[in-house]
C-alpha cells in the first residue's frame, strides 16, 4: 500500500442544499498545508448570506427527514460507513495533509474510527425505544423521542474527519438536519465526505458551510433559526456561543479545553514485563496527535520513589519517536497545524524555562529534510517542574509534556484536580484498589485507567469544570439531539367532574 | 514606577488599529484552553459579557484587557505582551479572516516589578 499526497482542484464550494455552491461574495481563502507550508486549495470565505442560505436548505429538508423511520437513518449511516472505509485512504491521506499529523494516524486511528462512529448510530438508533407508564388505571403516559429540528455544529482542525464524524452521525442518527462549519485549518476531508455522500444523503440534510469564526462561525451559533449549537474549542469562544444561544433559549453542548493529568504510581515498576512497557508507552502518548488533541496527557505525574528510573526510560522512549515525512507508515509525529500554533508551543517553552522548568528532552524545533524543510515540526519535549507554573496549567496544544512527582496517593488526587480543567486523566497502577478508588476521586469526564487516548464509540467522552459540558459519542448522545415528547392519554369516559 | 501586566508591539498595535477601524470598540480577552486557545482575543466590545469574574489586566493600543478570574491566579507571576503573527484560528477573534493571529508572549516580573504593579 503506497500513499501520496492528494489532488485538489483549485477551489471548492459550500455544499447546501445538496450540492456545491460558490460563496455568495464570491471570495474566498487560501488553504495550505503545515506539512510543507504549499498551497492545497482555495475554500469559501463565508458569511451571514452563506450560512443562511444553508439553514434555508435545512429548514426546507426539515419536515420530510424527520419523519423517516429509524431503520432508513440506520440504513443511511450504514452506507456512509461503507463509503468512507472504501475510501479510506483518501481521506487518510488528505487528513495528513491539511492537518499536518502522520499517515500511520489518519489510516489506523482516525478514518477507521470515523467508519466505526457511524455504524455505532446506525445501531443504536434502531435499538433505542420511547418508554410508556401506566400512571393509574385509566392513564398512560408515553415518552417519544423526537428529533430537535436543525443544529449547528463548529468543529475543530485536530481530527478533521473524526471530529466532523462525532457531531455529525448522532445528529443524523436522530434525524436532524445539519449546518455545520469545518475549522478553516481543515475544510478538505469534509469535502470530500460531501462529493462521496451527496447521493446517499437526502438534499439539504447535511450542509457545510467554510470560513472564518467571526464572519461564518458567529451568525451560525447566534442564528434563531437553529434548534441546538455544539461546538468545540477553547474557552472565550465557548462563552460567546453560550451567550448567543441564552438569547435564543437553544441548549448547547461544549467541547473545550484540558490539562490532563497522567498518572503513574510505584507499583508500575513492580516489574519489568509486558505492562511496565505499556505504561511507558502510555507516559509517551502526550506526542501522539503531536499533542494537538484536548485530552492530550500533558502533565506527567510520577511517583516519587520511582521518578528516576521511570522516566529514564520515558525519555528514552521519547528521543526513539520517529519524526519526518508524514507520508511515511513509519513516521510516529508529525507536523504542527499551523505557524502560529507552532509558534505558541515554542513561546510556552521558553516560558516554562523562564518559570525554572527543566528541559529533559526536546525544546526546540524538529527541522524536517527534503520536501518537508518548510513545514512546522517540534521534537518531543519533556519539562519537569512543579504544578503551580503556567505550562503545567495551560493547555500548549503541543507535543510537550509537564512533569512532576508526588509523595502519595492524596498529594496525586491533589494536584490532579489543581486544574481549570476535567477532560482527561490517566492513572496506571498494578493496585486493585487504586484502580478504582484514584478515578472515581478525579474531576474529569474520562479516566484511563492503564490505558491511554483510547476512543470507543460505545464510551461516553466529555469534560468537567471548564472543559465543558455535554457528552460526545456513546447512545447518551442521541438524548444531546432528541426533544422527549410526553404523550399523556386517557383511557376514561368519565369526566372530572370539576366543571 | 508603575509597572503594567500587559503590552504590545508596534506591530500588534497596528492591526488593533486597522480593526478598530473596521468593527467599532473591542476588546482583547485572554481565552483557556483547546485547540484555537491560550491565546488572546479581540472581540466587538458589546459582543463579550464582562463581569466580576473578569479581571481588567490592562489597556493596550487603546483596548481594554480581560481575562477570566480562575485563571489570572495561574498567570498572574507572568507579564504579558500582545504579539501578532501570521496565522489561521478557529475561534471568533476578529483578526482571523485577515490571516493573522494574536499571541502571548510571557516572561516572569521581577520582584522589583511585583512591588510596583499598576493592577
Amino acid at each position: 500500500m503506497s500513499h501520496s499526497k492528494p489532488k485538489f482542484q483549485e477551489k471548492y464550494g459550500n455544499f447546501i442544499g445538496g450540492e456545491f455552491v460558490p460563496p455568495k461574495s464570491g471570495e474566498y481563502f487560501d488553504n495550505t498545508s503545515p506539512t510543507d507550508g504549499k498551497f492545497i486549495a482555495k475554500y469559501p470565505r463565508s458569511n451571514k448570506d452563506d450560512v443562511n442560505a444553508a439553514i434555508d436548505a435545512a429548514k426546507a429538508a426539515e419536515n420530510e427527514w424527520s419523519k423517516t423511520s429509524a431503520t432508513e437513518r440506520s440504513m443511511i449511516l450504514n452506507k456512509i460507513a461503507d463509503i468512507i472505509e472504501e475510501n479510506l485512504d483518501e481521506f487518510a491521506a488528505m487528513d495528513t495533509y491539511d492537518n499536518g499529523k502522520p499517515i500511520r494516524e489518519t489510516t489506523m486511528a482516525d478514518t477507521p474510527l470515523a467508519v466505526d462512529h457511524f455504524r455505532y448510530f446506525a445501531g443504536a438508533i434502531r435499538a433505542q425505544e420511547g418508554s410508556a407508564s401506566e400512571l393509574n388505571t385509566n392513564s398512560v403516559s408515553l415518552i417519544i423521542k423526537e428529533p430537535l429540528g436543525v443544529v449547528a455544529q463548529i468543529v475543530p482542525w485536530n481530527f478533521p474527519l473524526l471530529m466532523f464524524t462525532w457531531k455529525v452521525a448522532p445528529a443524523l442518527a436522530t434525524g436532524n438536519c445539519i449546518v455545520i462549519k469545518p475549522a478553516e485549518q481543515t475544510p478538505s476531508s469534509v469535502t470530500l465526505f460531501a462529493e462521496k455522500v451527496k447521493d446517499v444523503l437526502p438534499a439539504g440534510v447535511l450542509n457545510i458551510v467554510h470560513g472564518f469564526g467571526p464572519e461564518a462561525g458567529k451568525p451560525l451559533a447566534s442564528s434563531p433559526r437553529v434548534d441546538k449549537v455544539a461546538f468545540t474549542g477553547e474557552t472565550t469562544t465557548g462563552q460567546m456561543i453560550m451567550q448567543y444561544a441564552s438569547k435564543n433559549l437553544n441548549p448547547v453542548t461544549m467541547e473545550l479545553g484540558g490539562k490532563s493529568p497522567n498518572i503513574f504510581f510505584n507499583s508500575v515498576m513492580d516489574k519489568d514485563d509486558a505492562f511496565l512497557d505499556k505504561c511507558i508507552e502510555g507516559a509517551v502518548m502526550f506526542a501522539l496527535n503531536q499533542g494537538e488533541v484536548c485530552t492530550c496527557p500533558s502533565r506527567m505525574l510520577i511517583q516519587e520513589d520511582i521518578y528516576e528510573e521511570f522516566i529514564e526510560k520515558v525519555i528514552a522512549r521519547t528521543e526513539s519517536i520517529v519524526q519526518g515525512d508524514p507520508y511515511d507508515m513509519k513516521t510516529q509525529l508529525g507536523a504542527q497545524a499551523s505557524e502560529d500554533q507552532f509558534d505558541k508551543i515554542l513561546s510556552y517553552i521558553k516560558t516554562g524555562k523562564e518559570e525554572g522548568a527543566e528541559v529533559l528532552t526536546g525544546g526546540e524545533q524538529f527541522q524536517a529534510s527534503g520536501d518537508y524543510k518548510d513545514g512546522f515540526y517540534l521534537k518531543p519535549t519533556i519539562l519537569k517542574g512543579h504544578n503551580k507554573m503556567r505550562v503545567f496549567q495551560e493547555e500548549i496544544f503541543g507535543p510537550v509534556v509537564s512533569v512532576c512527582t508526588f509523595k502519595d496517593e492524596a498529594e496525586a488526587i491533589e494536584i490532579a484536580n489543581d486544574t481549570l480543567y476535567g477532560l482527561g486523566a490517566g492513572v496506571w497502577t498494578r493496585d486493585g484498589h487504586q484502580l478504582y478508588q484514584i478515578p472515581r476521586a478525579i474531576k474529569a469526564g474520562r479516566v484511563w485507567v492503564n490505558c491511554y487516548h483510547d476512543y470507543p464509540a460505545h464510551a461516553p467522552f466529555g469534560g468537567y469544570k471548564m472543559s465543558g459540558f455535554g457528552r460526545e459519542n456513546h447512545l447518551m448522545m442521541l438524548d444531546h439531539y432528541q426533544q422527549s415528547k410526553n404523550m399523556l392519554i386517557s383511557y376514561d369516559k368519565n369526566k372530572l367532574g370539576f366543571f | 514606577m508603575q509597572v503594567d501586566r500587559v503590552s504590545i508591539t508596534n506591530k500588534a498595535s497596528k492591526l488593533v488599529e486597522e480593526l478598530k477601524n473596521r468593527h467599532g470598540e473591542v476588546i482583547f480577552h485572554q481565552s483557556g484552553g483547546c485547540c484555537d486557545g491560550s491565546a488572546p482575543m479581540l472581540l466587538p466590545k458589546d459582543d463579550f459579557y464582562l463581569d466580576e469574574s473578569d479581571i481588567h489586566m490592562g489597556n493596550v493600543a487603546g483596548v481594554d484587557f480581560y481575562m477570566n478570574q480562575a485563571q489570572y491566579e495561574y498567570w498572574k507571576h507572568t507579564h504579558l505582551t500582545v504579539d501578532v503573527i501570521k496565522g489561521r484560528g478557529s475561534s471568533f477573534s476578529l483578526e482571523i479572516p485577515e490571516g493573522y493571529r494574536f499571541k502571548i508572549d510571557s516572561r516572569l516580573f521581577t520582584e522589583e516589578e511585583q512591588k510596583h504593579l499598576s493592577t
